[in-house]
């Protein structure tokens, strides 16, 4: 691999740029790998990337029916954070966030991630109790956080209207300084370049048609590019699971969901933090290229089309404008919808299937992006293993039969 | 302040501009002036000023290319006050007012000295696409810094730092036929339909309707074509049923014909809205619209040539300086070169040499051009090099001149010798893209089509495309397309066209266009001076070769390594150049590298708009009680619980919230209080089956409740969890009234009529919510009955009205409800009346109250109490993942009901039914006068050491002054094995609480005094 | 946003109106207390969530307070049917690869 940095960059500039090398093959697929990962965004390739890297196995192919990172990866507003109330998922979400913390060096690749803090506004008394409860948990765990007053807030954001003149006045705050943003395609192409050093095949433009199995076993996948062929098949399709596991013959208790969200044009910074909140509906930051991005809530209908329904957009705007006043003059650039694998809990499936070899990694709901890493090192340890790495274990798909639910649903954990 | 210049660009003559009406504006500190009619744009290329902007990565300086949305460089800032400031507004399309104050949005110390253009003269060559994910990595602790400095350089324009003082509105709208544009197919589509007695919509982005009509060469049935334009609106605003919308952006197309208009109704006067009869207008309005069929004719948008410097001010779309002649009278240069691929370019040259100015040469990629224009061009003896091509500028603020050489296109390079040609201005054409944004908003992929070198719209249901956008070029074919389509769209709402006629146009003969879109260059691609694909992010044919060489293949890979397409105008000029430049380096056709997508909004759209009115108290309703005049005469501070105000708690004088509520809680335990209950959910159940259906909703036994009494029930979903709780009263044998928590009113009334419609549709049962109709007045204390009786011909006796009994009769002279419940503990009544006596009953339990020192009390006081009891609020105590066992409530589960009600199945799961769930338990802390933190965690070791395992959380605690110490109710991990045992509580101060386990009820376990 | 015609109200509304309830046709077991935990939990959370033709309820909540069903494209969103509880669909994935 290449090795990048400013001095490269100088170095390449004097030669006009004219030799840097590939940063992935385009390889003609093996008949048979040790490991197939079906999806190339940002999950599946890090997945590969851990399989490669912690457990030696380089045999590997990810299987991308478009381009890699095309999916959620591309489409989501980059907001990293580890403080989710239940021990289950804060320590999965944690794992994510130490890995973040060294990922642009572990993949000699900027990723851009930036610890801008992370904002939870409290609107009622009992969103505060929430919050409280929340950055308790998440203290005993031993993930930074700490509750904001109104004027501490203002500090920090001194264009939010923290007044009692809004709807839902702002009460308080939840505040997780190593929580932040990163440039989202960058991860998808940093995890993709250090897997491909690593010997791992990335199939793009090649659609899994069909999952082979035999006596109760995933023997490969069928694809565009004909049938491939493996004992071990991980599922990481996010929106698409259930078209996938609909393939292997099994049901899911996931239902794909239009997820909205928008830029502005690009502004002089005016915003350093991620602010979010869950009682007006809206959350928003402020690129390095100055765009506001702000999400929106999901829509409520299935859907497949990325795209939603434009109240949704609409509202989203207005819990902007009652939040900030001064960006009514802002315009909105661009909006866009993203497919997100919704469970009953908000809580992923990192499991085992009745297929044999068959692994599913799926139902991030809107918390995706931010596990990327996470989830692609326990679910690379689950694969190499053939059983569930002990972070990954609580979220079984066993737990919609026996009812051991991680509700982030619950208490305000929820959203993005 | 400067002096203001003249305007050494304008025409004496011609023109849509009002020389009778001039305006004074400022650009960068300069007075200037312009006139009624002038966009920003022309106003400034009148005044000769070419430098408006610098660019975004290499502070290069940029001038005006376009006339319209698809302008990417004049970015500015407007606005004299701060709170009036409006980011990024696109010169081209900003109508010149009095008083206008502009300024760039780019460029340090000043757009025309700017240090960061130096820097990206020095720096630029290290800075090809993608270079910061590849550097700024080591060592790891200096990236905050680096990102400090790259966020210094970042955004066009700033946000004001105060609240916009104008207002924006919403209006939805329905019609038969919405026409997108009102250039010549979309004026002949409105037309046809208006005629026909179709509800017609016709918007059109700019300030005048007319499209390419307002700046054509070509006449109409003899006359000059804007004559025709004023004949058509003139009709159009006499027909009833048509709605002309000029300053209206179609800026969203969503799914079944919904289509957002931005229509722009004084952004053309002043910074903001003028008043208006003493009132102050809207700014914006947002016409939602739901179309019957949509008529796309929002023409076409014509590509620039891609070659070397073609960023130096002087370097202009070829159209845009037809546009600026003949429609604003202004000559944006002395000396014009044309490059072109087309015939139809052909016109700049001719608009500019009839201004008397020098065009130098037309410069065209075609071997042998030879259409109409092509000819008038040889006749007026202008040089015409053929097979030739613009292949770099040069100049540094203005271009000086113009490196012209043939060119061999399929072999893409220069293939003879170079010749530079003095000028001020190159005008340049590649061809005509078809606006194809708005249907490719709903997720309809456009398909490219040979014939015409452009994407055109994918087709969409409902949707009927015409004129430009439908490759029609032609002036001739885009009028009987329009209306064709007019038929077309009238016939799908059953209607018949009427009355459509085309108008007589000479047809004007062009040769077939050559398929060139960036330009040779005598050195190779990366070592050639820079040559921009999309100005406002910098994005050069370089940076393209760059992602495609490093394997960004996929052409959605292309665009977000080089951020092409991601500016405001989102690629109107480059994307389609952008993906021709891919594909030669990638030895592809344009359509087997993609398509190109576009998303709302087709134009950016300010927040504000799209919020329209409803912030602040129009954000979400706010619902009041109706006794809320007095709380507020009183003194009541207010809590939010869902939608509804209530009172939170009655401060008197100077006393603290802690001082009101024990005082409210003495006098409730001591003597009488009264809490506004109204805003609890009421539904009204009727029907035979009403008591089977209630029977089925609660966990709890509903068969034998008589008439005249109440029972509490709880709810729950059907994975065994608590979602409402409330108390029901038999009213009669087929009549319930039931209540419901505060929040969740709305969300059980359609519970129960998801049970009723989808499951059980058997049986006979009606609801109808009854929330507003009652307002619901508790009184709660030894003296309640004292007091009630003093105002009711009830027998309050406790042997013919018992706890949980409910009765009807008059307090205080009126049709009352009254329900012996008790959520306090103590004897209480709960009043219900119609809402509208509600105040003469408040008013008159005062009167009578006050010799008891009848003392209102708010919610603070209300969970003190309830919580002393051990009595739950769900949502509080409950989050979703809490079993009517979880919470001790086992009284309250109906075992051995016959019917399987909702929730009882799950109950059986092998994790509900675990003995280490959490469950309700009560804290007492061993410090007295502690008051335990609401949502501080459990743990069951005194030392600290993170991290480390919880057991669970404190839910709800308060200070309880009949106890004289603080209390908790908190969900423990096996809580029913904990009791007495010892629990810690670390906090964020580092102290570390400990509290004993006691049971849930804190105050009067057996439930006497409510039975009195 | 969605136009949707209300089977009850003979008229179609805009989505705003309406509330989507998730697939439709999912018919609580008659015994519940005779079902294995893993019908229990199938019947709970486990969705078909097509790619394709979904069978959906919704719920006309500012309208006339009617749940109905609704079939629906995920991907285009188109509507192909619309019909009153207790009525079957008419249209499905196979059937539209019929029609074709």
């Amino acid at each position: 691999m290449q090795h990048y940095s400013g001095f490269e960059l100088v170095k390449h500039g004097l030669s006009h740029h004219e030799n840097w090398q590939r940063v992935w093959r385009n390889p003609e697929p093996r008949s048979q790998y040790d490991i197939i990962i079906v999806g190339g965004g940002g999950h599946g390739l890090a997945t590969a990337y851990y399989l490669a890297k912690e457990h030696g196995i380089t045999n590997v192919a990810v299987v991308e029916k478009g381009w890699l990172g095309g999916g959620n990866t591309a489409r989501n507003t980059t907001i990293v954070r580890s403080n989710y109330l239940w021990d289950e998922a804060a320590w999965l979400y944690e794992h994510a966030m130490k890995l973040w913390e060294g990922l642009s060096q572990d993949l000699n690749y900027n990723v851009m991630f930036s610890q801008r803090g992370v904002m939870n506004l409290g609107h009622t008394l009992q969103d505060m109790r929430d919050i409280n409860r929340r950055v308790n948990a998440n203290r005993l765990n031993g993930i930074d956080g700490e509750v904001l007053d109104v004027k501490q807030i203002q500090e920090i954001v001194p264009l939010m209207d923290c007044s009692r003149n809004t709807r839902y006045p702002v009460l308080g705050a939840s505040w997780q300084p190593r929580a932040g943003v990163a440039r989202h395609d960058a991860v998808a192409w940093g995890f993709a370049r250090a897997a491909d050093a690593l010997g791992v095949h990335l199939l793009q433009r090649t659609e899994v048609t069909g999952i082979r199995t035999s006596g109760g076993k995933v023997l490969g996948v069928e694809t565009s590019r004909g049938f491939i062929g493996a004992k071990t098949v991980g599922v990481v399709t996010a929106g698409n699971s259930g078209v996938l596991a609909k393939m292997a013959g099994i049901r899911l208790p996931i239902e794909s969901h239009p997820l909205q969200a928008l830029v502005s044009e690009p502004m002089k910074p005016v915003l350093d933090t991620v602010v979010m909140s869950n009682h007006v509906h809206g959350y928003i930051s402020q690129s390095d290229k100055g765009d506001l991005v702000i999400g929106a809530g999901i829509d409520g209908y299935n859907g497949y089309g990325q795209r939603g329904s434009y109240p949704t957009i609409e509202h989203t705007l207005q819990a902007i404008v009652e939040l900030f006043p001064a960006f009514s003059r802002v315009r909105m650039n661009r909006q866009w919808g993203g497919i997100v694998d919704t469970t009953p809990d908000a809580c992923p499936i990192i499991s085992a299937t009745p297929v044999g070899g068959l692994f599913f990694n799926c139902g991030w709901g809107t918390g995706g992006f931010k596990a990327t890493p996470g989830s692609g090192n326990v679910f690379a340890a689950t694969l190499a293993n053939g059983k569930a790495h002990p972070l990954a274990a609580p979220f079984s798909i066993d737990r919609f039969i026996s009812g051991k639910l991680i509700d982030e649903h619950g208490a305000a954990g929820v959203a993005h | 302040m400067t002096q203001p210049s003249s305007q050494p660009n304008r025409l004496a003559n011609n023109g849509r501009i009002d020389r009778s009406r001039p305006l004074r504006f400022q650009f960068n500190g300069t007075s200037y002036q312009g006139y009624a009619g002038d966009t920003l744009a022309s106003a400034l290329l009148a005044n000769g000023v070419d430098v408006v902007n610098r660019s975004f990565k290499y502070a290069r300086v940029r001038g005006i290319v376009a006339a319209g949305a698809e302008e990417p460089n004049a970015i500015l800032q407007l606005g004299r006050s701060e709170a009036e400031q409006v980011p990024n507004v696109r010169a081209t399309q900003q109508a010149l007012y009095d008083g206008l104050v502009a300024t760039s949005t780019s460029g340090w110390p000043k757009v025309d000295g700017d240090v960061m253009g130096v820097v990206g003269k020095m720096g630029g060559r290290f800075m090809p696409a993608g270079f910061y994910y590849k550097t700024f990595m080591s060592p790891a602790a200096m990236w905050p810094k680096y990102e400090k400095a790259i966020r210094k350089a970042a955004g066009l324009g700033r946000a004001p730092r105060e609240s916009d003082p104008d207002i924006y509105d919403h209006i939805n709208r329905h019609c038969d036929v919405l026409v997108i544009g009102a250039g010549p197919a979309g004026l002949a589509a409105a037309l046809a339909a208006g005629r026909s007695g179709a509800r017609v919509i016709l918007c059109d982005e700019q300030e005048e309707m007319g499209g390419s009509l307002l700046d054509t060469r070509e006449s109409i049935d003899g006359q000059p074509a804007a004559a025709w334009v004023e004949r058509v609106l003139a009709e159009l605003a006499g027909v009833a049923d048509v709605l002309l919308l000029p300053r209206t952006t179609a800026n969203g197309y969503h799914d079944h014909n919904f289509v957002t208009l931005h229509e722009r109704r004084t952004e053309h006067l002043a910074d903001s809205a003028p008043l208006l009869n003493g009132r102050r207008q809207v700014r914006a309005r947002m016409h939602k619209v739901r179309a019957g069929q949509v008529i796309l004719a929002t023409g076409t948008h014509e590509r620039p040539l891609v070659y070397a410097n073609n960023d130096v001010p002087g370097n202009m779309v070829a159209g845009a300086i037809s546009t600026y002649i003949r429609r604003y009278a202004v000559v944006p240069g002395k000396r014009l070169v044309l490059s072109t691929s087309n015939d139809h370019a052909y016109r700049a040259a001719l608009d500019w040499h009839d201004t008397g100015r020098e065009v130098v040469a037309i410069v065209d990629a075609r071997e042998k051009p030879d259409g109409d224009l092509v000819t008038e061009a040889r006749s007026r003896g202008i040089r015409i090099i053929t097979g030739s091509a613009v292949i770099e500028t040069r100049g540094a603020k203005r271009v000086t001149g113009a490196l012209v050489a043939s060119i061999d296109i399929a072999g893409f390079k220069v293939s003879g010798r170079v010749e530079e040609l003095a000028c001020d201005t190159v005008g340049s054409s590649g061809g005509y893209s078809p606006v194809v944004h708005l249907a490719a908003h709903t997720g309809a992929r456009p398909e490219w089509r040979d014939d015409i070198l452009g994407f055109v719209p994918g087709k969409v249901k409902g949707q009927v495309v015409a004129g430009g956008v439908n490759g029609k070029m032609s002036l001739a074919e885009a009028l009987a397309d329009g209306l064709e389509a007019a038929s077309n769209a009238l016939m799908a709402n059953g209607l018949e066209a009427q009355g459509g006629t085309l108008p007589k146009v000479r047809t004007v003969r062009e040769g077939k266009a050559a398929a060139l879109f960036d330009v040779p260059h005598l050195k190779p691609t990366m070592r050639a001076p820079k040559q921009f694909v999309d100005l406002q992010n910098d994005v050069t044919t370089a940076g393209i070769a760059l992602a495609t060489r490093e394997g960004f293949e996929s052409i959605e890979h292309v665009k977000r390594y080089t951020a092409l397409g991601f500016g405001t105008d989102q690629g109107k000029l480059g994307n389609i150049n952008g993906m021709a430049v891919a594909a030669r380096c990638l030895g592809q056709t344009i359509p087997e590298t993609g398509t190109t997508v576009f998303r709302p909004n087709y134009t950016p759209i300010t927040f504000g708009a799209i919020a329209g009115r409803h912030c602040r108290e129009l954000f979400d309703p706010r619902r009041y009680t109706a006794l809320h005049a007095w709380h507020v005469k009183h003194g009541a501070k207010f809590e939010e619980v869902g939608q509804w105000m209530r009172p939170w708690y009655f401060p008197k004088g100077n006393e603290s919230m802690h001082e009101a509520v024990q005082r409210e809680c003495r006098a409730v335990r001591e003597s009488v209080g009264v809490l506004d209950a109204s805003t609890l959910g009421k539904i009204e159940i009727q029907g035979k089956d009403a008591r089977e259906f209630l029977g089925r909703l609660y966990s709890n036994p509903w068969a034998k409740l008589d008439v005249g009494k109440c029972r509490y029930g709880l709810m729950c979903k059907d994975d065994g969890m608590v979602m409402d709780d409330g108390v029901t009263a038999c009213l009669g044998e087929n009549h319930f009234h039931m209540t419901t928590t505060t929040g969740g009113a709305a969300g059980v009334l359609e519970w129960l009529e998801l049970w009723h419609q989808t499951e059980w549709p058997e049986l006979e049962v009606y609801f109808n919510s009854t929330t507003d109709h009652w307002v619901a007045m508790a009184i709660n204390g030894p003296n309640a009955r004292k007091l009630l009786a003093e105002l009711t011909d009830m027998d309050l006796s406790n042997e013919n009205f018992k706890f949980m009994d409910w009765r009807e009769g008059t307090v205080a002279g009126v049709p009352a409800r009254v329900f012996r419940i008790s959520f306090t503990g103590e004897l209480s009544y709960e009043i219900n009346v119609q809402a509208n006596y509600a105040m003469h009953v408040w008013e008159a339990l005062f009167e009578k109250g006050e010799k008891y020192g009848l003392t209102p009390y708010g919610t603070e006081t209300m969970h003190v109490l309830r919580a002393e009891k051990g009595f739950i609020i769900v949502g509080q105590d409950t989050d979703g993942s809490v079993t009517p066992e979880d919470l001790g409530m086992q009284w309250c589960v109906g075992y051995k009901k016959p019917f399987s009600w909702i929730g009882r199945r799950a109950l059986t799961r092998p994790d509900t039914k675990r003995e280490d769930r959490k469950q309700m338990v009560g804290l007492k802390p061993l410090d007295s006068r502690l008051v335990l933190e609401e949502g501080a965690q459990i743990v069951l070791e005194k030392e600290l050491k993170l991290p480390m395992p919880m057991a669970g959380h404190v839910t709800s605690s308060y200070f309880s002054p009949v106890l004289g110490h603080g209390f908790a109710l908190a969900l423990l991990k096996g809580g029913n094995q904990r009791m007495g045992q010892t629990v810690y509580l670390p906090m964020a101060d580092g102290k570390v609480h400990a509290a004993e386990v006691v049971s849930p009820v804190f105050y009067d376990p057996k439930g006497d005094r409510q039975n009195v | 946003m969605l136009h949707i015609y209300c089977p009850h109200c003979e008229e179609y509304r805009e989505e705003e109106e309406f509330r989507p309830k998730g697939e439709a046709h999912i018919a609580r077991p008659q015994n519940p207390e005779e079902t294995s935990d893993e019908e229990w939990g199938d019947y709970l959370f486990f969705r078909k969530n097509p790619r394709g033709a979904h069978h959906e309820q919704w719920y006309h909540a500012a309208g006339c307070r009617k749940f109905f069903n609704v079939t629906r494209d995920t991907v285009s969103y188109e509507i192909l049917e619309t019909y009153k509880v207790g009525e079957l669909p008419t249209i499905d994935d196979t059937s539209r690869r019929a029609a074709k």
